[in-house]
């Protein structure tokens, strides 16, 4: 018997609006931290609504100080509650990196277990949105490689809401990093009830044969553009996941659809020296190397500064160069 | 400014009493447990210095001369209150009730000597400078809004006022007015740097002031002084009168740890002199005294009992298991990643499935 779910068209920027106000509600200890997070409802209206409805003392209009924000959570963490701090972007996170790397990731090991750390990082990240200098960052490498950190990217409205609950509801530091470009690029059905996806599964966002896309935020937009093109124009079958968490990586999927396509391309925002889909190309190594028919090709940013926004398109990996690679991948 | 923040002393360096009235709270019995703790603290200190001469623990960082500062400050605390200590506040931990024996194995390098007994709140060791202030501000804002009357206490150096976590979490406790102590210890350096290359300000206290906080400069080598000045700070904390910074100034006598070199940096001629002047031991020796109340038996008596509570807690820490290997990998996250978990098996393959 199937029981119709409630569900209403969301933006990501709802859903991740819906998430917070269900984990505030459910849970008296949660409490949101962040600057302009309260009265504002944050720059992006992420917080909207929530510090009217579950007061001052839970949606904390902080100083502006990301590593006060940080070393304060992780007080109040230890000391028994659940903060979820917000970054107001990415590119601001730097002044709490030491809070994170020495103390956040590391508190359950250095007392065995009797302090920790649940807290969740929530931030606004990349490109592609015109934003000003240092506000599009995409370092979401600085944390898949930080041992003691989860680090989950959602592109869209329903998977914003399932991570976020499970983020916030997971016993251990989670980096919850929000696509700008999503925000409002897509609406999606969401439960109005509450529902969680577990960390570290990929979502398939289309079936295919000839070729596996793997990407992650922003660039499943891209993404899902260059592949409805190469499959009117070249006939190549697309297979796309969506990571949806950088760390752990969902080593099953990425293994099953290699094995099934026998190519692959990883497409990636970032800067592609060190990056994220290096961990993906090293997955594939591992799990499906005698299964590949072409080398592996990666997509990513230019291994240059973030630029201003006059530059954005030439720096952001495009349509064109995802096209190219995968054609190159196929035809090989 | 240096006048706005006298260096405020209870008993002065001679041991007479400056302020009589507060006096009638500390009874004789009250010093005497001062006294206690600072010795036991020294004795143990010294042996550490000789046993990482010895090669039997790592790299010691040693806390001579500032008994005074730290045993004051830790007996105002009270059951389930929260210590933020950093790399040299022992005698503050031990004294809090950390163990010997765990304070050996921390400098043994091992992982349970940073925790303290089930039931008491004291955070491992913050060895990057300042970065636990703001979490003793995140500790105490949580006692608040359990509506407790618990507080936090967090120590640091001189230098650690330059660092912006020093600012951020000043700030912070302010802001939201947590019932946090700042207590710094001035003890003139920071490795080599003293602390008139640290600051332009004449004082560490009057940086309380940019934040509207309770502030005050003490002498930290009372520790009579410094256990009222604590006190107090405790009080307004817990009656929900906020934050307080206490600047205690004080000397280190030794190096910055058994790997430095002090004479690189300044004139160590001038700790000998301390040690004869304002030491905190001896202000107390001083007093006790002058009140009639020292026994030389007394403090024979205390030393015969700390010697063997050392050479007990050293036996254990010698004959501690060795780490199991598992240490490394089951406190990373509550479940290890998969990441981990195959590590871990290509470990233990290579190992011969050996687990330590
Ligand atoms: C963020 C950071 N930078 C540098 C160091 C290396 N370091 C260890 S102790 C120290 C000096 C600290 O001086 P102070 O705060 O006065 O405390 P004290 O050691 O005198 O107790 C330095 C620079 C560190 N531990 N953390």
């Amino acid at each position: 018997m199937s029981v119709a779910v409630e569900t209403k068209k969301l933006t990501m920027i709802q859903g991740i609006n819906d998430a917070l106000s269900t984990a505030l509600n459910e849970d008296e200890r949660t409490l949101i931290l962040g600057e302009d997070v309260g009265v504002n409802g944050g720059v992006f209206r992420a917080t909207e609504g929530l510090q009217e409805k579950y007061g001052s003392g839970r949606v904390i209009d902080t100083p502006l100080a990301e590593s006060g924000i940080m070393g304060t959570s992780i007080g109040l963490a230890a000391n028994g509650f659940r903060p979820i701090a917000e970054m107001q972007f990415l590119g601001f996170v730097y002044p709490a990196f030491n809070q994170i790397m020495t103390h956040a990731t590391r508190l359950r090991q250095r007392t065995l277990g009797r302090y920790t750390s649940p807290l969740v990082i929530r931030a606004p990240y990349g490109a592609g949105v015109r934003a000003p200098e240092i506000h599009s960052d995409s370092v979401e490498a600085l944390f898949t490689h930080m041992p003691g950190i989860k680090v989950v990217v959602p592109s869209n409205a329903y998977d914003a809401k399932g991570l976020l609950l499970e983020s916030i509801a997971d016993p251990d530091p989670v980096i919850f990093l929000e696509p700008m470009r999503c925000y409002r690029s897509s609406k999606t059905e969401v439960p109005e009830e509450k529902y969680k996806i577990e960390l570290g599964k990929a979502a398939t966002l289309k079936e295919g044969e000839d070729v596996s896309i793997f990407t992650w935020g922003a660039m499943t937009i891209e993404t899902m553009k260059a592949v409805e093109q190469l499959e009117a124009e070249k006939e190549i079958s697309c297979e796309v996941i969506d990571l949806r968490t950088l760390y752990p990586l969902d080593r099953d999927a990425i293994a099953a659809s290699v094995q099934k396509t026998t190519r692959a391309v990883v497409v990636q925002e970032a800067p592609l020296t060190g990056g994220v889909s290096s961990e993906v190309l090293s997955v594939i190594q591992d799990t499906s190397f005698l299964y590949l028919r072409s080398p592996v090709k990666q997509v990513g940013g230019l291994d240059v500064p973030v630029p201003v926004y006059s530059l954005e398109n030439e720096y952001l990996p495009s349509v064109d160069k995802i096209k190219y690679a995968v054609e190159q991948t196929v035809s090989f | 400014m240096i006048n706005d923040f006298p260096m405020q002393q209870l008993i002065d360096q001679d041991g007479n009493v400056l302020d009589h009235e507060r006096m009638q709270e500390i009874s004789i019995e009250k010093v005497k447990d001062m006294y206690y703790f600072m010795h036991r603290a020294r004795l143990l200190d010294k042996k550490c210095v000789n046993l990482q001469r010895q090669g039997r623990i790592g790299t010691y960082v040693q806390y001579e001369g500032q008994e005074g500062a730290q045993v004051g400050s830790a007996l105002a605390l009270e059951e389930g209150d929260w210590m933020f200590p950093t790399y040299r506040d022992h005698a503050a931990t031990l004294t809090y009730g950390q163990t010997m024996k765990n304070l050996l194995l921390n400098w043994r390098g091992r992982i349970e000597g940073g925790i303290a007994p089930e039931g008491i709140h004291i955070f491992p060791p913050a060895v990057p400078i300042a970065s636990q202030l703001p979490q003793a501000a995140g500790a105490a804002l949580a006692e608040k809004k359990k509506g407790t009357d618990r507080v936090s206490l967090v120590y640091f150096g001189d230098g650690a006022t330059s660092e912006g976590d020093f600012h951020e979490g000043l700030n912070f406790a302010s802001v939201f007015q947590t019932p946090t102590v700042f207590f710094n210890q001035n003890n003139g350096y920071a490795i080599s740097v003293p602390v008139e290359k640290q600051m332009n300000s004449e004082t560490i206290a009057q940086k309380g002031l940019g934040y509207d906080m309770n502030c005050l400069r003490i002498d930290g080598n009372d520790v009579i002084g410094v256990y009222c000045a604590v006190k107090d700070a405790v009080h307004k904390a817990r009656s929900g009168a906020g934050p307080t910074l206490i600047e205690a100034v004080t000397w280190r006598y030794g190096a910055h740890t058994t790997a430095d070199d002090p004479s690189k940096y300044r004139d160590q001629s001038e700790s000998e002199v301390r040690r004869q002047t304002t030491d905190p031991l001896l202000r107390v020796e001083k007093y006790l005294k002058a009140q009639d109340a020292w026994q030389e038996q007394w403090k024979q008596e205390i030393e015969a009992q700390i010697e063997s509570e050392i050479e007990t807690a050293l036996e254990e820490m010698e004959s501690y298991p060795e780490p199991e290997m598992n240490q490394l990998f089951d406190y990373v996250f509550e479940t290890p990643t998969w990441t981990i978990q195959q590590q871990i098996d290509e470990h233990l393959a290579v190992k011969g499935g050996k687990t330590s």
